[in-house]
């Protein structure tokens, strides 16, 4: 069984992002568009922890930065349901095609 | 001695009373407002008559001659550090008189009004407007600057156009008062023009600095005499234009045109805006620079002395014709201001040269009294007939006593019988033209007789003529003669209108200050006399009993009759001007140009605006996602550009 290496933690960084693009760009849920924004949040964590593992194995700024990402993306989250609670209120749903009124 | 602020109440006790009644007469004073207007105006009549013995008997006269007074003088605005505008009283013999008769007729209207004016429904807005314009006449006559007077002479027209259009859901009215407020600010713009050209030459706007100037020989007169414009010197351009805001104001020829429209307004407001006070402003302005005139600009004195005498033979042969007693009276005011330019026109300056300028003053003076009074007698005959025609009249003796009696004494007075006041005024104007130019002379007693004859013709067709028959099915429940608040101004000014002549006017009003005593011309008052005898007999043949003596004259000068009934044509001359000439050939073309190409472009860059803008729009979808998208692209092609940087 070979190592895993840099390489393979990228790919599945890169994978996880374009996964999480194409949800968020596809999807009408607005739950489901939230649950893509994570995956591309957590895809820079990996990032940042196999660049901090592999090339500065020393140093912790890149573990820091994952913490710091984890507490963003919970806030994110928190202020993502209310915007969507509200949105649900006035229209009644919570696919993002029906709530297109903010147009020329 | 004469101290500023009391003097400065003497305008600001109207404006005060303006700005009361102005804003809060309709709503609370409306029964009150005629009381306050009157109060306030009978305490600044006060103060100027006090005023005005205090300078003309104790402390106005300094060796001999009466000084000019400046007083309270403020920098409103200054241009440079010899040109301002500023503000202050002027006190000199002219502006004395001047303040006398302003109040003192304004009074008399205001009293009259009370009873002419009551039960309108905007009775409070008709005493401030009265207010405001006494105010502004008060502020013209006192002015110190050039500038400050043509401040207030705007005020005046102001004035004047919104006291036309009292009557506002007359369309006649509205087109009245907007006649004469064009054409009077027509001629402003002249008199504008002329201010600058002055103002220019002579380096400064105050009258005392600038006549010095002008008069004297000092660089700038040397200067305005040698630079010309089409063959005039610049001196001679700025009082002419001058002159011609004055001759708008006065309904000189051939800006008259709006004085007899004017008469739409109520008779009070005739009697004193457009017989006694505003319509004199055009004089005043040439009196006021009469030095300038005189002493450097001779040329400039004879067009007004030719003006003067045109207008006032012009508009006597009009009055002839015309039925509508308003009418009557307001061609007879623009033939007595013609008599009083003439009369500057053809004086010269300093002793006995300037008895010229002193007729004028003096028949100024006299003129107001009796004309106030003739056009308060035919308010009163308007009120108890109503009508303006002369043919709804006649016979009105037996009814009207008290306007009889002083309407007769008015009619003697203007038509210049002994010893009423209009015989010393115009005795004294017709010995000035005899001395200065002789064919001006002959003009003017031939007008003397016209006027005459025109007054008694209007006399006869009210007072007798034929018998009253009232519109009203039966005169017991008629309403009298008039209330006793018309009847008393009419008996004060008949009593001032008899008396005013006696005054020794040239003591008191003269070119250059000192004493000119009257000498008195037996032979030079004769012509006169018999002439306007003459004219007031015609009249008593013609028109003292009804018959068709008048329609016979008429048919014998047909031409000229049809001519003087429809005013010459001149209205038709200025709508032909107007509407033919200047709309289709300045007027048309500027509105193409202006609704094709100024408008046009504005369009059309409006039109690429919303036509860009519809091909763009459809990006703000409100579709969340296809923004996104766009901002991944957008992301994507950044990142691109900076790859294909670096390698």
């Amino acid at each position: 069984m070979a190592e895993i290496t840099l390489t393979h933690l990228l790919f599945l960084s890169t994978a996880l992002f374009f996964i999480g693009a194409f949800g968020f760009l596809t999807r009408r849920n607005m739950i489901t568009m939230l649950m893509s924004v994570e995956l591309m949040l957590n895809s820079v964590n990996i990032n940042f922890i196999a660049f901090n593992k592999y090339l500065f194995a020393d140093r912790l700024d890149g573990v820091f930065f994952t913490l710091f990402l984890i507490a963003i993306a919970a806030a994110e989250a928190a202020v993502a349901i209310a915007i969507i609670i509200n949105i649900y209120r006035n229209y009644q749903s919570i696919d993002i095609d029906d709530a297109d009124s903010m147009k020329f | 001695m004469i101290s500023g602020s009391t003097i400065a109440l003497i305008p600001l006790l109207p404006l005060a009373s303006f700005l009361l009644l102005g804003l809060f007469g309709r709503k609370y004073l409306s029964s009150a407002a005629g009381w306050i207007g009157t109060l306030s105006l009978l305490a600044s009549s006060l103060i100027s008559l006090a005023t005005a013995y205090n300078y003309f008997f104790v402390s106005g006269k300094v060796n001999g001659a009466y000084q000019q007074i400046t007083l309270l003088k403020h920098t409103w605005l200054a241009f440079t550090p010899g040109v301002s505008i500023d503000m202050g009283l002027l006190l000199d013999p002219v502006s004395m008189m001047m303040i006398v008769i302003v109040t003192f007729v304004s009074l008399m209207v205001h009293i009259y009004s009370l009873g002419y004016m009551k039960g309108e429904e905007r009775f409070a807005t008709y005493y401030a407007f009265l207010s405001l314009f006494t105010f502004s006449m008060l502020g013209l006559v006192l002015s110190i600057n050039i500038f400050q007077i043509y401040i207030f002479w705007e005020l005046v027209g102001v004035s004047s156009f919104l006291l036309i259009g009292y009557y506002f859901d007359r369309p006649s009215a509205v087109a009245a008062s907007k006649k004469a407020f064009i054409v009077t600010r027509f001629a402003d713009l002249g008199f504008l023009i002329g201010i600058l050209i002055l103002a220019f030459g002579a380096h400064t706007l105050d009258f005392k600095i600038l006549i010095e100037r002008l008069t004297t020989s000092s660089p700038e007169l040397r200067g305005m005499i040698g630079s010309s414009f089409l063959g005039l010197s610049a001196l001679t351009w700025g009082l002419l234009l001058v002159f011609a805001g004055g001759a708008g104001k006065s309904a000189m020829f051939p800006l008259h045109i709006w004085l007899p429209d004017a008469m739409e307004g109520p008779t009070p407001v005739s009697a004193l805006i457009h017989a006694a006070t505003m319509v004199v402003a055009g004089v005043y302005l040439v009196a006021r620079l009469f030095p300038i005139f005189a002493i450097s600009c001779p040329g400039a004195l004879h067009v007004v002395a030719y003006v003067g005498v045109f207008s006032s033979l012009f508009a006597a042969v009009i009055a002839c014709t015309q039925t509508d007693i308003k009418r009557v009276l307001a061609y007879s005011t623009m033939s007595q201001i013609g008599y009083m330019m003439f009369a500057l026109g053809v004086s010269g300056y300093g002793g006995e040269h300037g008895l010229g300028f002193s007729a004028s003053m003096f028949h100024l003076f006299t003129h107001a009294m009796f004309k106030a009074l003739l056009f308060l007698g035919a308010g009163a005959v308007i009120h108890y007939t109503h009508s303006n025609e002369m043919q709804d009249m006649g016979g009105l003796r037996k009814y009207m006593p008290v306007t009889h009696l002083t309407f007769l004494v008015a009619c003697l007075a203007i038509a210049g019988v002994p010893p009423f006041s209009g015989f010393f005024s115009k005795e004294e104007i017709l010995s000035a033209a005899y001395q200065n130019n002789f064919p001006i002379y002959v003009i003017a007693l031939f007008t003397a007789g016209l006027t005459a004859f025109y007054m008694f013709r209007l006399y006869f067709n009210i007072f007798w003529n034929k018998e009253f028959h009232s519109h009203h099915d039966s005169s017991d429940g008629h309403h009298g003669e008039a209330p006793w608040t018309m009847k008393l101004p009419l008996l004060i000014l008949g009593v001032l209108a008899f008396g005013a002549g006696f005054v020794p006017f040239g003591n008191f009003v003269s070119s250059d200050g000192a004493a000119l005593p009257a000498e008195f011309h037996l032979a030079l008052a004769i012509p006169p006399v018999l002439l306007g005898l003459f004219g007031i007999a015609l009249a008593y043949t013609m028109y003292k009993t009804e018959n068709d003596l008048p329609n016979k004259t008429a048919a014998l000068f047909h031409r000229l009759y049809q001519g003087a009934y429809h005013k010459f044509y001149i209205d038709e001359v200025y709508l032909f001007i107007t509407q033919k000439i200047i709309f289709n050939l300045i007027g048309r073309p500027s509105a193409w140009v202006d609704k094709n190409i100024v408008d046009g472009a504005v369009n059309l860059s409006a039109n690429l605006t919303e036509d860009t803008s519809g091909l763009i729009r459809g990006w703000q979808s409100g579709k969340m996602q296809q923004y996104a998208l766009w901002f991944f692209a957008g992301v994507m092609g950044i990142v691109a550009v900076f790859i294909c940087m670096w390698h």
